[in-house]
């Protein structure tokens, strides 16, 4: 059996009197997609936030592909490979789709105390970013003002950032939302086809992106996981169409 | 050619065509102007590294203004006394050497860039324009108090420090090294716009957050920003010191800091030659509407509630339109 790539382990976190990470064990594995899912306020976003290193955890520790980065923030966390994508797209507003792209190829070379050379020339690194627009089929936007794009070219563009920096891991924090259904379904073959590349760990409520690419499913309630295992599992488990799908489902 | 590229190259050419002018006119304060517009838009070019490029509102570009001005003021005050700065642990004596006087401008406000940012930098918002005010009026309390050097009266130079082959006491050649210098300052301050720690400086202003997760600390950025705005500012402050023969406490105080913010506004908040416009445009508002009423401060800040209200990108965002980002 090989070993994760991203291992949290015990994880907790409160605010106030409010536990929104209780005691919270997952792992990504090499090639596996892995689904995380929950009602609105399980404490998705906030689980995500401190594995990228954004929040920190009240206890609990997080392993990179074997190194402890508990102790890291965001920054050391992305320099370590992992890529997040925001459930809001966070990207700069006022740059070009090419500039945003080229920022993430630049942050991913890291060489970035360079003052003279213009960096739109800059061969590498323009090319680096509009390999990611291509496959995420946003090149032909490539001269466009971030802040004009669509919701949806906004969601995709996250993602092609999040491929400039050639992550170990992908983070991705509902990539579907918003997208309409054609946009999810490609933006579905798209994933499916990126796990080869790095595994990743997928906050989405799209169900039927979820069933279709996730290897394994864990279930988030109230800041505590309460079911993980293979669509198949996660369908028929009571606790979760309990919790989850919906409770006239049982019957 | 952009329409921004050609705003650019009449404000830059207006600059020693007025000189010129005034040259043949035998007008020489109408040159003290051009000169000193000159050095005011230098130090908007430093200040607009950190405002416009960066997002830091510093309310404290005076202290390196100031230091920049008492580093020309110190070193020339003791060669024209003949007395050394210090003897002890080793011999460190005045120079009027504008050159050598450059150097200890450029490294003193960086140095103290570097600290203050160090300190100030870890804040945002208010808090940041707060902070940096604070230093700001600390070194000028510092300057009235400490007799050394004039206290409160400031420091008079007799005769303008030397340029090799140049007569530095002739205004227009004293007008023509200002103008190189900013020529430089400006060709600077076009590259790193446009260079790796630009694009990214420019990134952590419009979202820091996406900065971090791309791998990059906006701090670092913002450090190094700072430090490069403060010394251009403090090369500004050693040639106004220069420019008025005279050093005095009042280029630390938060006036100074609000018009160097002033010119930066006016002109347009990140574009290249924003700053020169501002300054250009102030130098005549002072001299023009100075002429008319002694109130012209009154007129200025209205421009200023138009600009702000109406016209964000200023003089150059008025005339140019929107920055082309890249072809």
């Amino acid at each position: 059996m090989t070993d994760p790539l991203l291992k949290v382990s015990n994880m907790n976190k409160s605010f106030g009197a409010l536990k929104a990470t209780d005691d919270v064990s997952l792992t990504l594995m090499p090639g596996e997609i892995h689904a995380l899912i929950g009602p609105n306020g399980a404490g998705k976003s906030t689980l995500i936030k401190q594995i990228a290193g954004g929040l920190v955890s009240d206890s609990g520790k997080v392993e990179f592909s074997g190194r402890d980065v508990t102790a890291l923030r965001t920054v050391a966390r992305a320099r370590a490979g992992l890529g997040r994508t925001f459930q809001i797209s966070s990207l700069a507003m006022e740059y070009t789709v090419l500039q945003n792209v080229v920022l993430g190829a630049l942050g991913q070379q890291g060489s970035v105390m360079r003052f003279f050379r213009p960096v739109m020339k800059d061969r590498d690194l323009v090319d680096r970013g509009m390999a990611a627009l291509t496959r995420v089929g946003l090149s032909d936007q490539a001269a466009r003002r971030t802040a004009d794009l669509s919701h949806g070219q906004r969601r995709l563009l996250e993602v092609a950032v999040a491929l400039t920096l050639e992550p170990k891991v992908f983070l991705m924090d509902e990539p579907m939302a918003g997208l309409g259904a054609s946009g999810s379904k490609r933006l579905t073959a798209f994933l499916d086809s990126l796990r080869a590349q790095a595994p990743i760990l997928l906050v989405e409520h799209d169900m039927d992106a979820v069933f279709a690419l996730a290897d394994r499913i864990s279930v988030l309630v109230y800041g505590r996981i309460i079911a993980t295992g293979s669509a198949d599992e996660i369908r028929r488990d009571p606790a979760v169409r309990e919790a989850y799908l919906g409770a006239e489902d049982v019957a | 050619m952009p329409r921004e590229t050609l705003l650019n190259i009449i404000l830059f050419l207006m600059l020693p065509a007025t000189a010129g002018a005034a040259l043949l006119l035998d007008e020489p304060f109408i040159i003290t102007l051009v000169t000193k517009a000159a050095i005011l838009a230098l130090a908007g070019v430093g200040l607009n590294i950190a405002l416009g490029l960066g997002g830091l509102v510093s309310f404290g570009h005076a202290a390196f203004f100031g230091l920049g001005g008492y580093a020309m003021g110190i070193l020339a005050s003791h060669a024209q006394s003949y007395t050394p700065l210090m003897e002890t642990p080793f011999l460190i004596e005045g120079t009027k050497s504008m050159l050598v006087i450059w150097g200890v401008a450029l490294a003193t406000a960086a140095l103290a860039a570097l600290a203050i940012g160090a300190l100030s930098l870890r804040t945002t918002g208010v808090y940041f324009i707060m902070i940096t005010l604070a230093f700001g009026q600390m070194l000028y309390y510092f300057a009235i108090s400490w007799p050394a050097y004039g206290g409160e009266d400031g420091l008079s130079i007799y005769v303008r420090n030397d340029f090799p082959g140049l007569n530095t006491l002739d205004p227009i050649q004293f007008f023509a090294i200002t103008f190189g210098v900013l020529a430089i300052a400006l060709f600077g301050a076009s590259r790193i716009a446009k260079a790796p720690f630009g694009l990214a400086l420019s990134a952590a202003r419009q979202n820091p957050e996406r900065v971090e997760t791309v791998g990059l600390a906006p701090f670092r950025l913002r450090l190094v920003a700072f430090v490069i705005s403060g010394a251009v500012t403090g090369l500004a402050g050693a040639l106004f010191a220069d420019l008025n023969r005279f050093v005095s406490p009042t280029m630390f105080s938060w006036h100074t800091s609000g018009e160097i913010m002033v010119f930066v506004i006016l002109g347009g908040v990140g574009r290249l030659f924003g700053p020169v416009a501002g300054a250009a445009l102030f130098i005549l508002l002072e001299h023009v509407l100075g002429g008319i009423s002694d109130f012209w401060q009154v007129y200025l800040g209205l421009l200023l509630l138009l600009v702000v209200l109406f016209a964000r990108g200023g003089l150059i965002g008025t005339l140019a339109g929107r920055e082309v980002a890249h072809d």
